[in-house]
């Protein structure tokens, strides 16, 4: 199980490589990249931001709870932190397991909790100014809708 | 007692990456969250929609909190998502 927070570029191909054993038949990936623009609003670049040690815990979680509810048999998360290019990769996901239907389902699963609940934001640059990127809303289980 | 807030994302543009708070013993992380609001009025309606965590785990706002804690407060996480995901 790799989880990990990282400065430098995701080495896509070496976390792939990691999660294939022989006993595997499928490896689903999920990679992250940033865009060009966000609302047809061009976008110059990214900078990512993380309470990492718990950043770090939750992802580690995740993991685990993904091995536990789908049956695969590895995962791998890698984000990225800091000043992102266009095109890079800030996120990489992997599952690997012997069959391939339950890879998609816990690699679509990560990717989505991750982006609800692990505290990572990110910045986003454009031409014209700078803003925080809009989050969802905490699930109710983090933050109750009624709260103040 | 004292408690370290940590600030993240436009928190952390409004009221710094982190600092210490002097709470009556026996207050809780809503006390944390009002004297943040105080000194960030114009993020009122993001209030709400912030989340707590002590000492690295997800909180209520009821919870109480002791001398040396780490409080984060944490705006909701870059999704990053368009409205259909």
């Amino acid at each position: 199980m790799q989880v990990e927070l990282t400065r430098a570029v995701i080495d896509t191909s070496a976390v792939t490589a990691a999660l294939k054993l022989g006993e595997d038949g499928a490896v689903c990936v999920f990679d992250g990249i940033v865009r060009n623009n966000t609302r047809g609003r061009q976008t110059l670049y990214l900078d990512y931001t993380a309470y990492e040690e718990m950043a770090l815990e939750q992802m580690r979680s995740l993991a685990t709870e993904a091995i536990q509810k789908f049956g695969v048999r590895d995962v791998a998360i890698v984000h990225r932190l800091g000043k992102l290019e266009i095109g890079e990769t800030s996120i990489l996901i992997g599952v690997s397991s012997a069959h391939r239907g339950v890879t998609f389902e816990a690699c679509r699963w990560l990717i989505d909790t991750l982006k609800k609940t692990v505290p990572i934001w990110k910045k986003e640059y454009f031409v014209d100014g700078a803003v925080w990127a809009d989050g969802e809303a905490f699930p109710d289980a983090i933050v109750p809708a009624e709260s103040v | 007692m004292r408690v370290r807030v940590l600030c993240f994302g436009i928190l952390r543009d409004v009221l710094g990456a982190e600092f210490q708070l002097e709470l009556a013993s026996g207050s809780n992380v809503a006390a944390v969250a009002r004297q943040c609001e105080v000194r960030a009025p114009q993020l009122a309606s993001l209030w709400p929609r912030i989340a707590v965590a002590v000492n690295q785990a997800y909180v209520g706002r009821d919870t109480g909190l002791v001398d040396g804690d780490e409080v984060a407060l944490l705006p909701p996480v870059s999704g990053g998502a368009s409205p259909s995901v």
